[in-house]
């Protein structure tokens, strides 16, 4: 089937099968690959997108549930060439290892931060909690958001 | 602080942090991993495997798949056109089942089709006639029941033969009279369940034909070149027509040391002539690769009445699952390391690792020396406790130093700060009680909301322990790398040292600048076909290796450069670390100067928090200090013992392969938990950075040890909160409960 | 496949007349793991996402309405948390953020998991389930609505539209046992609510959660009398002894935290 929707601000059509996720639409057929593909069951947020503004594992979206709507990836953050503040500051705390989680972390901090720009240490680790990390142990990760968000 | 050879430089030296090279591609989305190669005409595998723990294959029918929408190709062990069997160090595990199946989830047949959704609909519609057999499941029957290898495949490799079935390796270290008494002595048994690596990027790869017979994979791994040197004869074709390039790595930790899909990609990418990815799903990854040895270790320890250890006596007996895989070097380090990082004049260790059908296991983070450390902390908190002797001043008093010898014979002459990092990390000052109430996140159970702070009792435990860095046993163990200079100033750097995520890429880069004096240097692409092999990245021993490597190609190239006069210059250096020796098959004493090349301690304090009526914990704080040789990047050195030490957290906590049968019953991270964000404390780390004088630049590897500590420290917190004896882990509620 | 996309709730039942082999999926946080682990390959999908009808909630007098839509994270905003503080405890366990915002009251009604963990909160406020279809509209008793695990009384016609619950005056709270202190299935669930009586509801410790009431003059036995009530197995997750221990223990300390 063919499915529209706009991905970071541009629109998109791709042919889908029905039962696709929309993780897989975005890594395989619209050229997104950034959206990670580490458990396919939402228990580990490397999948992280914004979808209409809200913060989603498009791994449990079925691809035609986002038709007509906005999705946002982790390639949609940086503007005009330059990164986005969270990238920056992932990069400079050395929050990344292997970095398979990092797209998911950047979305999911990029999105605590647009609603809390000040985040508690509590707040963090709750924020963060449907994202994990298999290199880092978390510390640096925690040390670019505050980062961050100063 | 040890003085190095090196002096400070310029940004992006020797013990500068140095911010990722591949940090922007990772944060932005665009580093390519595995898993997100794409190529025209490209089709997708799928593989199709047992549901039996153990199975005669009777026959296999694919003429039902063959034809299915979309399919290209259908294979079995049939259409493998050389060695029908492959292996890291023997040659035990078909590339597909041929007569039997040993093991839930062993590959059985191949389809290659257009979607995913095509290959796995074809792959349900191959039949395969299995006639189930008994499964040995039981590691302590294994040696009385049938052979699962009737061929042998692990006997006469110098090891010490042993004529019960099912043995991969049985090791037997005497070391002074193992019949010495103490005045004292305490025992025990201690077991640990089967713990999955759990990277997050599955196992995945795009494997490429070129048109003239080979192929070319681009695949997640640990050792790009022997992964070539397993797939070509099993293709048939010359190692030069194999060539592994490395893809983004989502994480490895041991588990991509073995071969995943790179054989199966190659051989669908051959039969039809197509490019063909190969992406594992998450339950597909927790069948597709090995795990963590479980274990059982007795333990006995007789000691003076003023604490000094008189003899340790230690039996080891861990299960290998159905292939060798690592196993033989994982026998080995559990007995190396089992009396722990203390000086004793006795000892009688026997470690046996066997063959059955549960899940097969190889290399993980620590191997060998993660499951002794568990058995030996333990000890040593219950002598301490025996002789009602402060548990810190046990440990100081028995402390390994240079100079020591090992029970395998082997004296010390490296660095190894044992008493060190003992005293620094037990310096380290605690994080006081916090007040209640607080929000329940900062409570045993977290965000469940299961207590207020009723139940809840605090405890703080310490624990020490060592590995070895590098291979070991005689193995020749080397790393090459491959420097040009160009006429403008640049330089290229090729080695093959995969990049897994703990920084190595960095090193290369580190190394090569200092030596060169420039900033002018570029990594080229790991691959295996412009640079011979650099080993591979695990025991610890990327960093020193691929260090050496490329210190020694950069001052060749640079004198090559002063003896030609300038312009173009390509030169390739191999290094290899001092020699190491095998065991003595008999008495597992060292037959040379040394077993292993060298070491590295870490000590570790851990405050937790137990709710000793629901049996939930949570860790408060972790203080560290490790013994980590020159920090090439203080940064990344930090990361790995955070990360290390969370990997060690789960198997305390909650990490464990559940089988029943020798089928996995939890495939998934739904019911395979790895620590959350609120399961990880604060870590404080201390660098000792004390040279090793037999490396580049003193240089030590640093990703072990905190993940060899830090299970048996943060079970010796819950033990202090508990006074429960918590003899295995994953600790489980019901035994802190005591149901 | 077909993935069926109604714009009203008046084509969604039509649809799931026409079509009622049709399943469902509103969040996708149980039936694209379903699909993307490949254990369910059904024949048609019904996008209920579309359907404005099913969204939000509102009150009126001692009742809150809760659309099947409603997401966990609505569920845990400061006004509807006021009015069900222990649907919005229970929702703050449920996954990551990610989960929370895309999982729905109505999803967790249909899926009827013995661990879902809305149902224990919706229990002890007396939740009522409106079901509707072409043929018209009924009211369920949520205790007579989960009929085993992962079996409920939907007709095959049916959509759920939401649940009714009691928001009167009272003291309630949920907890939720896990081997880890975030994103867990539950091991064992207990919600719990005092008003003129005790209401316990608890979950994963039978085929169904249940609901187990008393006297406010029985609270002694009460933590007994729940752990009594279920029927725990072992399983990957827990054992049955440790559940009913672990009943035991959550019973009690909820009485004290709604009594106290």
């Amino acid at each position: 089937m063919r499915i529209e929707l706009h991905v970071n601000g541009e629109a998109c059509e791709a042919d889908v099968w029905e039962g696709e996720s929309l993780l897989f639409a975005l890594r395989e057929r619209l050229g997104f690959p950034g959206s990670k593909n580490a458990c396919e069951q939402g228990e580990c947020g490397s999948c992280s997108v914004l979808l209409d503004g809200r913060l989603v594992c498009s791994c449990l979206v079925l691809a035609a549930q986002a038709e007509g709507h906005e999705v946002v990836t982790v390639e949609g953050l940086a503007e005009d060439g330059r990164l986005h503040r969270v990238q920056e500051a992932f990069v400079a705390a050395g929050a990344v290892q292997c970095g398979f989680c990092t797209p998911g972390l950047v979305v999911a901090t990029a999105d605590l931060l647009e609603h809390n720009s000040d985040p508690t240490d509590d707040e963090i680790r709750e924020a963060l909690s449907g994202n994990l990390c298999r290199c880092t142990g978390y510390a640096k990760i925690f040390d670019a958001v505050r980062l961050a968000g100063a | 602080m040890s003085e190095t050879a090196v002096p400070q430089l310029e940004l992006g030296r020797i013990g500068e942090i140095v911010p990722r090279v591949d940090g922007i591609p990772k944060v932005t989305g665009e580093f390519a991993y595995s898993s997100d190669l794409q190529a025209a005409g490209m089709l997708w595998g799928h593989t199709l495997r047992s549901p039996h723990a153990h199975a005669r294959i009777a026959g296999i029918d694919v003429s039902g798949a063959v034809g299915m929408p979309g399919v290209h190709a259908v294979l079995t062990h049939e259409d493998v056109p050389g060695a029908k069997r492959y292996g890291l160090e023997f040659q035990d595990q078909p590339v597909l089942a041929y007569d039997r199946v040993r093991y839930f989830g062993e590959p059985v047949a191949l389809v290659a089709a257009e979607h995913p959704e095509q290959a796995r609909r074809a792959t349900e519609r191959i039949r395969v006639q299995y006639e189930p057999l008994e499964p040995i499941v039981d590691p302590e029957r294994a040696t009385e029941q049938d052979p699962l290898h009737p061929d042998r495949p692990t006997m006469g490799h110098g090891y010490r033969d042993d004529p019960r079935p099912n043995v991969v390796r049985s090791l037997v270290i005497r070391h002074g009279d193992p019949d010495a008494e103490g005045e004292v002595s305490v025992s025990g048994v201690y077991d640990l369940g089967i713990q999955d690596q759990a990277f997050l990027g599955p196992e995945s790869g795009l494997a490429v034909p070129d048109g003239e017979g080979g192929v070319d994979v681009y695949v997640a791994t640990q050792w790009l070149h022997v992964d070539r040197d397993q797939v070509a004869p099993c293709l048939n074709l010359r190692s030069e027509q194999v060539r592994i390039h490395l893809a983004g790595v989502g994480g490895a930790f041991g588990g991509r040391e073995d071969l995943s899909m790179q054989l199966h990609g190659a051989l669908l990418a051959l039969h039809t002539n197509r490019p063909v990815k190969i992406v594992y799903s998450r339950e597909e990854s927790f069948v597709g690769h090995i795990h963590r040895h479980p274990a059982r270790i007795w333990a006995e320890h007789r000691a003076t009445r003023d604490g000094k250890l008189v003899n340790v006596r230690v039996r080891i007996l861990l299960d290998g699952g159905a292939y060798a895989s690592s196993s033989s070097a994982v026998t080995s380090n559990a007995a190396s390391f089992a009396c722990g990082p203390y000086a004793v004049d006795n000892a009688l260790i026997e470690s046996t690792c066997v063959y059955t059908n549960n899940p097969p296991c190889g290399a993980m983070r620590g191997f060998g020396a993660v499951q002794a450390c568990f058995a030996h902390e333990a000890q040593m908190d219950k002598l301490a406790e025996a002789l009602d002797i402060d548990p810190v001043e046990l440990r100081l008093l028995n402390a390994l130093a240079p100079g020591s010898t090992l029970p395998t014979g082997q004296q010390i002459t490296g660095s190894l700060p044992v008493a060190e990092v003992i005293r620094r990390a037990a310096e380290l000052p605690l994080p006081e009680p916090e007040k209640l109430p607080r929000d329940p996140l900062r409570l045993p159970g977290g965000s469940g909301n299961t207590t207020r702070g009723e139940g809840v009792k605090r405890g703080v435990g310490f624990a020490v322990g060592f590995k070895n860095i590098g291979y070991s046993e005689g193995f020749d163990d080397y790393t090459a790398a491959r420097v040009r200079l160009h006429a403008d100033g640049s330089a290229d750097v090729h080695c093959a040292a995969a990049e897994v995520g703990q920084g190595v890429a960095n090193v290369i880069l580190q190394v090569a600048r200092t030596e060169l004096g420039s900033d002018d240097v570029t990594l080229a692409p790991h691959t295996t076909s412009t640079v011979e092999s650099a080993g591979s990245a695990s025991a610890s021993r990327m960093t020193w290796m691929a260090s050496g490597a490329v210190r020694d190609a950069c001052r060749a190239a640079l004198e090559e450069r002063e003896r030609t006069g300038g312009g173009e210059v390509d030169v390739e250096r191999v290094y290899r670390h001092p020699r190491t020796t095998p065991l003595d098959p008999e008495t597992g004493q060292v037959t040379g100067e040394r077993v292993h090349v060298a070491y590295a301690c870490a000590a570790m304090r851990v405050v937790a928090e137990v709710d000793v009526e629901l049996g939930l914990t949570r860790v408060v704080w972790i203080g560290t200090a490790q013994d980590v040789g020159k920090a090439v990047n203080p940064q990344a050195v930090t990361g790995q013992i955070e990360g290390g030490t969370a990997q060690g957290l789960g198997l305390a906590l909650m990490e464990e392969i559940q089988t029943r049968d020798g089928l996995i019953t939890n495939a998934s991270f739904t019911d395979y938990l790895i620590p959350t964000t609120l399961d990880m404390p604060p870590v404080v780390s201390e660098l000792i950075e004390e040279a090793e004088p037999d490396a580049p630049y003193g240089i030590k590897g640093v990703g072990e040890p905190p993940t060899v500590v830090s299970t048996a420290a943060i079970v010796a917190a819950l033990r202090a909160a508990t006074g429960r004896e918590l003899t295995r882990v994953p600790v489980k509620p019901d035994d802190i409960v005591g149901l | 496949m077909d993935v069926l996309t109604p714009r009203s709730l008046e084509e969604a039942l039509r649809l799931k007349a026409e079509r009622p082999e049709a399943v469902p999926i509103q969040g996708g946080t149980d039936v694209m793991v379903e699909l993307n682990f490949d254990r369910a390959r059904p024949v048609a999908l019904l996008n209920l996402n579309e359907v404005a009808e099913l969204r939000g909630w509102s009150r009126q007098d001692d009742r809150v309405w809760l659309g099947g839509a409603l997401s966990y994270a609505e569920a845990m905003e400061p006004t509807l948390a006021a009015a069900l503080p222990a649907l919005a405890e229970a929702s703050r366990t449920v996954g990551g953020p990610q989960i929370r915002n895309r999982g729905t009251i109505g999803g967790n009604l249909g899926t009827s998991s013995p661990a879902g963990d809305a149902l224990p909160p919706l229990l002890v406020c007396g939740a009522e389930v409106k079901l509707a279809s072409v043929r018209g509209e009924r009211t369920v008793a949520l205790s007579d609505f989960l009929v085993g695990p992962k079996r409920n009384v939907l007709a095959e016609d049916e959509l759920i539209l939401g649940v009714s619950v009691d928001a009167g005056v009272s003291r309630q709270t949920f907890m939720k046992v896990g081997p880890r202190n975030a994103m867990v299935i539950a091991v064992v669930s207990l919600a719990l609510r005092v008003d003129g009586e005790l209401r316990a509801a608890f979950g994963s410790a039978g085929p169904v959660p249940m609901l187990v009431r008393s006297d406010l003059d029985q609270i002694g036995s009460f933590p007994q009398r729940v752990a009594e009530a279920a029927s725990p197995i072992d399983d990957v997750r827990g054992t049955a002894s440790y559940r009913r221990h672990a009943l035991r223990i959550l019973t009690k300390r909820a009485l004290d935290r709604c009594l106290w």
